[in-house]
């Protein structure tokens, strides 16, 4: 069939195709409704259009004409439906948990990666107390002082004047960056991931190892145990997806290093999310209830304590099958 | 994947069989639409913190949250929700895709600029910039973790842009890629010398049969012949 006949004969097909195409593209599906039924079958119809046009050898404009509307007709047609919203109740209830407890080699790696030097620094500093200071310059020192003073209204900040509201603001752009880096960082031979990790272990060890020297250890402790529930669990769970990142790399096992990757960065940007959420809550609790320097510490420590045993029983158990423990799929 | 030599066309195949034909965007392009992005940011967050200024300690506490936003959230919104096309992006006429030619969604996305951090080192994208030259895609470190790659984006094609006069119309079929290279020899003869233009021309004497400024003009008339403007005016007769 020569060219001529071919765009006579079809032309029309593919013109009623690029108008559905364009209504579709500026988001008027509403405006097609009755037509839409027939987009699939007009699409595999321009698809075969394509390809007798390149078998044919016609010209190149037509050619160019059609792949281009083969290629808006894809897009269209392939957009993979996520369920951006309604997907993130199933995955706080179920599928996060049970991604924790499935990659908890490398979280519990991340875990003693931040806690050990954490609890080697106090046990030092409790020997040498001069130490901090070969970790930490005087001025931050001083700063962690202030505001870890048990004489101040609200705990854990440099300055009085600042607001809760301020501060939820600050603990959410600081708390997520770290754990974003802490994630991505692993990429790099789990470096990353493990500087990150040992830094705020010995930060944490560092700052409570010295508070207790001062006899501060009450407001620090008080201040840290309710938020620290979701603040540290959630860069454990950072660091341990960014330590699957590397080791992926690393250890591809049976697939090729890129496959591997991409796998491993598919699952681990799904524990992101839950450490998003979590450090979402922690920003919360950290500006509005931990930062009140007028409740008891007994109530700090009660909720405190209340916190923990949510979040580990919440990781631990949720979204596990009622029969036999948890499911293989999951 | 990848057809010719120098060509960095990709063809996709989609489940109907036809192969689709994405251009991989180079370093260039990207860092230019990386750079529009940048003041696009930077504008926005300038007129937030001298409006948030007005509302104290609240205003503070906003804009920490309004830049930890335009910090990671940026790209990963109009990537989502903007046909894979940061503000950048679209002028530079450059869209995220996944490999199989589908639009990104909110993982793929996350996944890319999460890890940006990586391609930043060790300081400002060197090693996302080796890697992008390391590979026909022009992937960085995040793009070959998310499974994407930034293609240009497709658009109806341009009109030939040569005027000759009179066309031919071959006996014969020519494939596509025999069709783009003497359609591509009429418009790129505009910055060529007639003498250059000649010496191309002269290298299909023995299927022309013609020499010189004959077989530069002939070559001119079957390029306008095979980019269907005669049969416009054909189809305008019948």
């Amino acid at each position: 069939m020569k060219q001529e006949q071919f765009e006579l004969l079809y032309r029309d097909r593919w013109q009623r195709f690029e108008g559905l195409l364009s209504q579709l593209e500026r988001g008027s599906a509403k405006a097609v409704a009755g037509e839409l039924a027939d987009f699939p079958g007009l699409y595999r119809q321009v698809c075969q259009f394509l390809a007798l046009a390149q078998e044919r050898c016609y010209s190149a404009h037509l050619i160019d004409e059609l792949n281009d509307l083969v290629l808006r007709g894809h897009h269209q047609l392939y957009v993979r439906q996520t369920g951006f919203w309604s997907g993130w109740g199933r995955f706080v209830a179920r599928d996060f948990p049970r991604l924790v407890r499935q990659e908890q080699a490398f979280i519990w790696t991340a875990f003693g990666l931040m806690y050990l030097p954490a609890l080697l620094f106090f046990i030092v500093l409790q020997l040498a107390p001069h130490l901090i200071y070969s970790f930490m310059d005087p001025a931050q020192v001083m700063s962690f002082e202030s505001m870890y003073d048990p004489g101040s209204e609200h705990i854990g900040r440099d300055r009085e004047s600042d607001s809760d509201f301020m501060m939820f603001g600050y603990y959410i752009y600081n708390n997520i960056s770290v754990a974003f880096r802490c994630f991505a960082g692993g990429l790099v031979l789990m470096l990353g991931s493990i500087i990150s990790l040992v830094v705020n272990g010995l930060l944490l060890g560092g700052v409570a190892g010295h508070l207790t020297n001062l006899g501060y250890p009450q407001t620090l402790f008080s201040f840290v145990i309710g938020h620290g529930a979701f603040e540290l669990t959630a860069i454990g769970i950072a660091g341990g997806a960014g330590l699957k990142l590397g080791y992926s790399l690393m250890v591809p096992g049976q697939l090729t290093r890129l496959a591997s990757l991409k796998a491993a960065a598919a699952t681990g940007i799904r524990l992101m999310y839950g450490v998003i959420l979590m450090l979402l809550m922690a920003a919360f609790i950290e500006a509005f209830w931990s930062s009140n320097g007028s409740l008891a510490p007994a109530v700090k420590y009660g909720v405190g304590a209340l916190l923990w045993s949510l979040v580990l029983f919440y990781l631990g158990f949720s979204g596990r099958s009622p029969s036999s423990g948890q499911r293989p799929d999951a | 994947m990848y057809p010719g030599m120098l060509e960095n066309r990709a063809a996709i195949e989609t489940p109907e069989g036809v192969e689709l034909l994405l251009t991989p965007a180079g370093p260039g392009a990207r860092i230019l639409a990386y750079l529009i992005d940048g003041l696009i940011r930077l504008t926005i967050f300038s007129v937030l913190s001298l409006v948030l200024a007005f509302f104290g300690l609240v205003g503070k506490g906003l804009y920490f949250l309004f830049f930890f936003l335009l910090e990671w959230f940026y790209p990963v919104f109009f990537e989502v929700f903007r046909r894979g096309a940061t503000p950048g992006k679209k002028a530079m006429r450059l869209r995220v895709l996944y490999d199989n030619g589908t639009p990104v969604t909110f993982s793929g996305s996350m996944v890319r600029n999460l890890l940006r951090t990586v391609d930043f080192l060790p300081f400002f994208y060197s090693l996302g910039l080796v890697c992008m030259l390391g590979n026909r895609a022009f992937k960085r470190v995040g793009d070959l973790a998310a499974g994407t790659w930034v293609v240009y984006d497709f658009e109806k094609p341009a009109p030939p842009a040569f005027q000759v006069e009179g066309s031919e119309v071959l006996p014969y079929p020519l494939d596509l890629d025999e069709q783009r290279a003497l359609i591509g020899f009429a418009e790129r003869s505009g910055t060529l010398s007639t003498e250059r233009q000649a010496e191309l021309a002269n290298l299909l004497t023995p299927l022309t049969q013609l020499k010189d400024e004959a077989a530069v003009s002939y070559l001119k008339r079957v390029a306008n012949g095979l980019t269907g403007r005669h049969q416009a005016s054909l189809a305008g007769k019948r």
